[in-house]
């Protein structure tokens, strides 16, 4: 292991504790998690009251997802064919700047100033806000949630409802600040309604809309949507030019496999039946039609995606539609918030999508967030099982068979003392002579225990090992070594 | 970008998973009669505070012409098909009514502000979750039920289906899809600020279906 390595996994453990750190300090924030999540937790609950249908609608999930990652190449193609005939451009970007650059390619040449964006937490992996903002296109994020924090100027802390951080009166601030013309209220009715004036002439002059995508269908070319809002439907109809951007892997077969990943998506995400709207894109404006974009656009963004092919287990994680619902659940996560993870996608589906699209030098410390509880794999919609993803990737940082995988940065987080005292351990276990030996003698002198282990008597107490072993005792009892 | 697009295919390729899983096994129709599916409809759209009557055999202009005045919904807007022919032609007085007759760019502002209610048709509606599904046409144009504050949808109970798979299936919509496909699920709402529900956000605050027959 290189000095430059070490240096970069110890900064990444620092920061990231640091994070940690100021996130569990912040009662009102951790006050803000508790009680949205315990809300949404109970919302889903009541979507699926019979557990048999829950895990047979689970199963046609997973099989949707995993069969169109299996046909991946083919399925792009055909979605590329099909959107092309109906008229919508498509793009492909192996990386963030290359997707920005596309994007605003189109609105440079279209000649277009003023962009209202839907929701898409893949502009927010290529930071596109920044990227248009720079080049003098002013962006206007209009779901209410993305609508506040980018007046706060902070990234969303929750992949569905990005705002969960923030109480009413945070928001009241923020629009007091913002728009002084209001008068100040701390109610979430009136809260919403200011929203609805402060956006709605936004929706009327805007020259470009930006959205994301829930799944695009091969088979006939669809690009579709779920919102509540109808933000959505705003800045997808309402502006000259839709540019829709997504990863690759949301493609699906055909039109069949919607109804099953919707529902699931909407029960588990909000614990709603169905969302508000589902909006299903196919074409730009035909002639005769009066209203709805003369050009649409779709970013295909790779991202670190298609090198999460290594095995069967890590594709998996590409099976996620982006529900949240693991990142509800996650007893790490309530107590952390979003932001402290630092990364695009936070909770359990961060932990395993992050490390392996960025790689594990750069954020595999994320996998130590996470106390293997297994609730995020038994809510996952589409049978990601997380848990064991993130137990693989701990492993894998920590291998110390350089090259054995193709995962980026392998092994980079493993230590020297820790992979001996790993092995002092297990040379410890696996020779009788040696186990007894050492534990007579941790036993004896159990006094000579330090009193002081580092991080782990910070917040606790010196463990010390008792006077007799388990093994001494019951053998005095009579009990044989069976 | 092609080198991109080549770069991207190849590693997918190069990357193929060795095992293909087993196929998808997709939801059976759950026999809903035609008073189950009402039903379920009406207690379904209920729950997200959309609006139903039942029309029965009645007139549904008589609804529009007594309610739409009395609640302050007197600029009405209608397309050009047979529902915006029969509003033209039987309104009642007090409604001011427009047709979406010109291009958007023509009369964007007006739309933004100068319309209460607009009136559509309905393709279909599903009966689990209590959706309306629309399929904007020249007639009907896309922002006729999404810009305007509120959205009185006319819906057949005869073209109530179960749920979006059945639709689907029996509509065949892998054969051809239109320009723009909705499912309509109750007024705009949003649970931004605290998880706490509230109406209205960008889209119709009030959705109202009259379903007929």
């Amino acid at each position: 292991m290189s000095t430059t390595s070490s240096s970069t996994s110890q900064d990444q453990s620092r920061a990231f504790h640091a994070r940690i750190d100021d996130a569990l300090h912040n009662d009102q924030m951790r006050t803000n998690f508790r009680r949205a999540l315990t809300g949404i937790m109970a919302h889903r609950a009541k979507q699926f009251p019979d557990d048999a249908q829950l895990q047979a609608l689970r199963d046609q999930a997973r099989a949707v997802r995993a069969n169109s990652l299996v046909r991946q190449p083919e399925l792009l193609e055909q979605l590329e064919r099909k959107l092309t005939e109906n008229g919508i451009q498509v793009h492909w970007a192996e990386n963030p700047q290359q997707a920005n650059s596309i994007i605003r390619g189109i609105l440079q040449a279209a000649g277009a100033k003023t962009v209202v964006k839907g929701k898409s937490m893949v502009s927010e992996e290529t930071e596109l806000n920044h990227d248009l903002e720079q080049h003098g296109i002013e962006v206007i994020e209009s779901d209410l949630g993305e609508y506040i924090i980018q007046l706060a100027e902070e990234p969303p802390s929750h992949i569905v409802a990005p705002a969960i951080h923030k109480n009413r009166r945070d928001v009241a601030e923020l629009f007091k600040r913002f728009h002084p013309e209001i008068p100040y209220t701390e109610d979430i009715n009136e809260l919403t309604n200011s929203a609805r004036e402060i956006l709605r002439h936004r929706f009327a002059t805007a020259d470009a809309g930006i959205s994301g995508v829930n799944f695009a269908v091969a088979e006939t070319g669809t690009l579709c949507l779920v919102e509540n809002e109808g933000n959505g439907r705003l800045s997808t109809t309402a502006p000259r030019i839709h540019i829709a951007i997504t990863g690759i892997e949301k493609v699906v077969e055909k039109l069949a496999d919607v109804p099953p990943l919707l529902e699931i998506l909407t029960k588990s995400a909000t614990g709603q039946p169905i969302t508000t709207y589902f909006n299903m894109i196919s074409r730009p404006r035909q002639p005769g039609e009066l209203d709805g974009p003369e050009a649409v656009h779709l970013v295909l963004l790779d991202n670190g995606r298609s090198r999460i092919r290594v095995d069967a287990e890590l594709l998996d994680t590409l099976r996620c539609i982006r529900c949240g619902a693991c990142i509800n659940h996650c007893p790490v996560y309530v107590q952390l918030g979003g932001h402290a993870y630092g990364t695009v996608y936070p909770g359990p589906i961060g932990l395993a999508l992050e490390p392996q699209r960025i790689g594990l030098d750069k954020v595999g410390t994320l996998t130590s967030a996470c106390t293997m509880c297994g609730a995020c794999g038994e809510v996952c919609p589409v049978r990601i099982p997380l848990p064991k993803l993130i137990n693989r990737l701990r492993a894998e940082a920590v291998d110390g068979h350089p090259g054995q995988a193709g995962l980026p940065g392998h092994g980079s987080l493993r230590k020297s003392t820790e992979a001996t005292t790993w092995k002092l351990w297990r040379l410890l276990y696996s020779r009788p002579g040696l186990y007894r030996l050492f534990a007579a003698s941790a036993t004896r002198l159990r006094a000579l225990t330090p009193s002081k282990l580092g991080g782990w008597t910070r917040y606790r107490s010196t463990p010390k090992p008792a006077p007799r072993s388990l093994r001494e005792l019951a053998k005095k009892e009579g009990f044989g070594n069976d | 970008m092609t080198d991109a697009r080549h770069n991207i295919l190849e590693r997918l390729r190069a990357n193929r998973p060795a095992t293909t899983p087993a196929p998808a096994t997709y939801q059976k129709p759950l026999g809903w009669d035609r008073e189950q599916r009402i039903a379920s409809f009406v207690e379904r759209m209920q729950a997200v505070r959309g609006e139903v009557h039942r029309i029965g055999d009645g007139d549904w202009m008589d609804w529009v012409n007594s309610e739409l005045p009395s609640r302050g919904l007197r600029r009405v807007l209608v397309g050009r098909g047979d529902i915006g022919e029969t509003v033209a032609g039987r309104h009642a007085a007090e409604l001011d009514v427009r047709r979406y007759e010109e291009p958007i760019e023509n009369w964007k502002d007006a739309l933004f502000h100068d319309v209460d209610v607009a009136i559509t048709g309905v393709r279909a509606g599903l009966a689990e979750s209590g959706s309306l599904v629309l399929w904007p046409n020249p007639d009907e144009p896309r922002l006729m039920s999404l810009v305007p504050p509120a959205h009185v949808a006319v819906l057949s109970v005869d073209t109530l289906y179960e749920n979006f798979a059945e639709l689907v299936q029996a509509q065949n919509w892998a054969a051809g899809m239109p320009t723009n496909a909705l499912l309509i699920s109750g007024p705009s709402k949003t649970a931004d600020i605290e998880q706490t529900l509230a109406y209205g956000i960008h889209g119709p605050k009030q959705l109202i279906t009259l379903l007929v027959g």
